[in-house]
């Protein structure tokens, strides 16, 4: 274990900078946590709007999660393995969520899955309707999340490179075996850390669902909707359960780095 | 490119000032000084008027008049959400006048101690069906909205729209199931204008403001909630009288004209 | 022949012809940036070759069709071990026979075989990045041979590693090599002697000599040659710790083991004396002080080699200074005495008493 020091490379004027970064990030949030009214917040979030939007908020986000593994692991791999301009093309175009306001990537999803969208009326058609459902809620996060776990994934496994693939190779594996043995636990930690940061994201996501999914207790107002919808009607609730979102986001971080220690026990 | 990239380096000097400032307040932890109005003291007067969102289009015609009227004075407005501009004023925003979209809001206000002067109505504005330019399922009517095949979206009802939307329905004893309740009238107009809903609640003055993409329906049950907008001056005015001629310019008959040009009804007093 | 591969990879200039027969190793022996990590990159079937074949006991893996890399039974030994760093040494290990099918338990039982071959069983439960580089380099080739493949390729396996280590993994893979088909690609001329049957010089992607190792490295062809050109290769067998000739001399050496405490060399074990040509001193008569090798020869070509004279004879090739040349009036035919002392003549085993 190392002792508990700050470095600061030798020029110490980098402290006031990085303080005054500190202070900019947390001092909101300690003062958040000040001015809620202890005494009600328990009532205030246990409220029957607030349980459905946290319980509406953990679900949706962790099928979206899912959703970002099934669609973005694969993505990755085929970034990662890719070269040329085709490729730098697919990454723009995977990455544009990240870059984009959520609002227009509402705005963007409606234009393709809305009922009067590109495929709208194809689904209308089928007999599924996207919009106001929670569907769209999941759609929507999952489009706004899943960049964050390609590039993670990707980055580790650009980093790891094809080196280990070559040899389970020449060792007799087959490309699906090298994949399930080699490749992914190789590139875990990347894989760990960006699925924490999709669900992170879907858990925050407010612009893309407010645009697309509308706003409805129990099917589509997630706990970011419901903080700004309690803006309105009760701000001792949204402030109230905007905290019980950061306890969530710093519970997630927390599990982060549990998570990361645990798999680099051993490693210097 | 110059211009832009002067302007990008001043938003950041002024970020980071905010950012020095937020730390100098920590570490001296004194008393935030509120004297931010005490520079608009010279020759030429600038009114900061804050209003109700839907007020928008008719405040702004009657500020361009207002300043023609008294040379030298500018009018500035805040538009937004009525509770979201008491809640700034609250925290110490200046302004010298405020009008919203509602008496509860203004009741607000007035119990923080914010207001100069008695609320006076100035306009009301009812609610109205909004369905999108070809009417797809046909709505002609409030009840038409308790259909469960017309997809409704309404203002959730903890915003003002939303408990005018909810006070009609009682009226008119149905039963509405949206599929979203939004968070404001742009909100619910968006949805409808897109066409992702069939219909919605919003004011008359709304549709009025959304063009052809939205067609208004009229329904009986609309005078069951009718919405007064009040407005006041307010105790923070560095320009009390310039506030107070500010109202009388709304109440006056010019300005109920364009207050009725954009759709509202006249105060019932 | 076994193995047989013409491999042309255009992006690296590179243009081969290889065959190595069953049981043989073949060095592909030549200067960095000749392009022998390329040809084993195509034998082993990660690289497309943009031209040619390789043929593996008939079967065709290259060439009309394609074999991926897993489906080809060659390993290929890189420069760096390169163990999964998530595995332990153990499943490192048994990585490859689990890949071809063999069942969890069978597959450690083979991994822990292999780890005992190569004397790294202590450090069976480690993770690999607690091994030193020597110990990793051991624990790569349990890896290989667990796999039994047909074709073992090598890539400069020992350039990784530091001075003390390298000795130790040589030895190693000497054993393992021994009836073993094999192509190991290396820049250093002594292990190409001391590893290999065959020798391949390539220079500028084309291979330029090709032969029996003790002909390639004693009389070379090419350019790159020539920089080791004449180094002595004397093979025999162990007799009270020298090399008895085939011509039934005795030369006295070191021999390089690298177990600690030495261990001596068995009577009988087939050995591979290095010499080089500067150590070996030219006399008429026998030289006084008593060297312990004074090996009678006769003088058979006489050329120069850079400011030095190389004096070849029936036995051993020595470089001499001209002046030295003169002084003793050689000429073909001269019946010379060699001397070299026993401390430069390197003594390997190359036999195998496994």
């Amino acid at each position: 274990m190392r002792g508990a020091r700050l470095g600061v490379a030798g020029v110490p004027w980098l402290l006031v900078p990085a303080a005054l970064g500190t202070a900019l990030v947390a001092l909101p949030v300690v003062a958040m946590a000040l001015t809620v009214e202890w005494s009600q917040f328990w009532s205030l979030v246990t409220s029957e709007p607030s349980r459905d939007a946290l319980w509406l908020s953990l679900r949706t986000a962790t099928v979206s999660t899912l959703l970002c593994l099934v669609l973005g692991v694969p993505l990755a791999l085929v970034l990662a393995r890719s070269h040329g301009r085709a490729a730098t093309l697919l990454r723009s175009v995977v990455l544009l969520p990240l870059v984009l306001p959520p609002v227009v990537g509402g705005i963007a999803l409606l234009q393709a899955f809305g009922r009067r969208g590109l495929l709208g009326g194809s689904f209308t058609a089928l007999g599924v309707d996207i919009a106001f459902t929670t569907t769209a809620v999941v759609i929507a996060q999952t489009f706004v999340a899943m960049p964050f776990l390609v590039l993670s994934l990707e980055g580790a496994l650009r980093s790891t490179g094809t080196r280990f693939e070559d040899v389970a190779a020449t060792l007799g594996a087959a490309p699906s075996l090298t994949l399930r043995r080699v490749t992914l636990p190789l590139a875990l930690p990347g894989l760990v850390s960006g699925t924490i940061l999709a669900f992170a994201r879907c858990l925050g996501e407010f612009g893309a669902t407010i645009t697309f999914a509308g706003s409805l207790q129990g099917t589509t107002r997630t706990l970011p909707l419901e903080i700004y919808l309690q803006r309105e009607g009760d701000p001792r609730a949204a402030v109230a359960l905007s905290l019980v979102l950061v306890a969530v986001a710093v519970l997630v971080i927390g599990l982060t780095r549990a998570r990361r220690s645990s798999l680099t026990a051993g490693t210097p | 490119m110059s211009a832009r990239w002067a302007r990008t380096r001043s938003y950041a000097v002024r970020a980071g000032a905010a950012v020095t400032g937020l730390t100098l307040l920590v570490a001296c932890s004194g008393p935030a000084s509120s004297g931010e109005g005490a520079a608009t003291t010279s020759a030429d007067t600038t009114l900061t008027v804050f209003a109700a969102a839907s007020l928008q289009t008719p405040f702004e015609a009657i500020g361009a008049a207002f300043e023609e009227a008294n040379p030298g004075t500018t009018v500035r407005f805040g538009f937004g959400g009525s509770s979201g501009l008491v809640a700034q004023l609250t925290e110490g925003a200046p302004a010298d006048v405020l009008a919203t979209a509602n008496e509860a809001t203004m009741t607000t206000a007035e119990s923080a101690g914010l207001l100069a002067g008695t609320p006076r109505p100035f306009a009301t504005n009812v609610l109205q069906i909004a369905v999108p330019a070809d009417n797809p399922r046909r709505v002609d009517a409030l009840a038409d909205l308790a259909d469960p095949a017309t997809k409704v979206v309404l203002c959730a009802p903890a915003v003002p729209c939303g408990a005018a939307s909810l006070a009609v329905e009682k009226a008119a004893g149905i039963d509405i199931t949206p599929v979203s309740e939004e968070q404001s009238v742009t909100d619910v107009l968006g949805k409808v204008r897109s066409g992702e809903a069939d219909a919605g609640l919003v004011y008359v003055t709304d549709v009025r403001g959304a063009g052809d993409s939205v067609r208004g329906i009229d329904f009986p049950e609309a005078a069951k909630a009718v919405n007064t907008y009040p407005i006041a001056t307010l105790k923070g005015s560095e320009n009390a009288s310039f506030a107070i001629k500010f109202v009388a310019a709304v109440t006056s008959p010019d300005g109920q004209r364009v207050l009725r040009d954009a759709g509202f009804s006249p105060a019932t007093p | 022949m076994t193995l047989d591969a013409t491999v042309r990879l255009d992006d690296r200039a590179v243009d081969v012809s290889l065959s190595v027969a069953d049981g043989e190793t073949l060095a592909l022996l030549g200067p960095n940036g000749a392009g022998k990590s390329s040809v084993l990159a195509a034998l082993a079937g990660l690289v497309r070759p943009d031209a040619g074949h390789v043929t593996l006991d008939g079967r065709v893996l290259a060439g009309d069709t394609w074999v991926p890399a897993h489906d080809r039974d060659i390993a290929l030994l890189a420069q760096d071990a390169r163990l999964f760093p998530h595995l332990s040494v153990l499943d490192n290990v048994a990585f490859g026979p689990r890949a071809r099918g063999a069942g969890r338990r069978g597959a450690r039982a083979t991994g822990e075989r292999w780890l005992a071959e190569v004397g790294i069983t202590a450090y069976a439960h480690r993770r690999p990045h607690e091994l030193s580089g020597g110990q990793q380099q051991r624990v790569a080739v349990a890896r290989a041979l667990a796999t039994e493949p047909r074709v073992l390729l090598v890539d400069e396996p020992l350039s990784a590693l530091d001075v003390e280590a390298a000795p130790d993994v040589r030895d190693l893979l000497r054993r393992v090599l021994a009836d073993r088909t094999a192509v190991v690609v290396t820049h250093d001329v002594v292990d190409a002697a001391l590893l290999a049957d065959r020798v391949a010089v390539m220079e500028h992607g084309r291979v330029v000599d090709e032969g029996p190792a003790a002909r390639v490295l004693g009389r070379p062809r090419s350019d790159f040659g020539a920089r080791f050109a004449g180094l002595n290769l004397v093979r025999g067998v162990a007799e009270s710790g020298a090399l008895r000739m085939p011509d039934g001399r005795l030369l006295h050496g070191l021999a390089e083991e690298r177990e600690d405490p030495p261990v001596p060399i068995h009577d009988g074990a087939r050995l591979t004396a290095v010499v080089a040509p500067t150590a070996v001193g030219v006399h008429l008569t026998h030289p006084h002080g008593s060297p312990r090798n004074a090996l009678t020869a006769t003088v058979t070509d006489l050329e120069p080699h850079g400011h030095l004279v190389r004096v070849r004879t029936d036995t051993l090739t020595a470089d001499i200074t001209p002046g030295a040349a003169a002084e003793l009036g050689l000429r073909r035919g001269s019946a010379v005495v060699l001397s070299v002392k026993a401390t430069e003549v390197h003594l390997h085993v190359t036999g195998t008493d496994l």
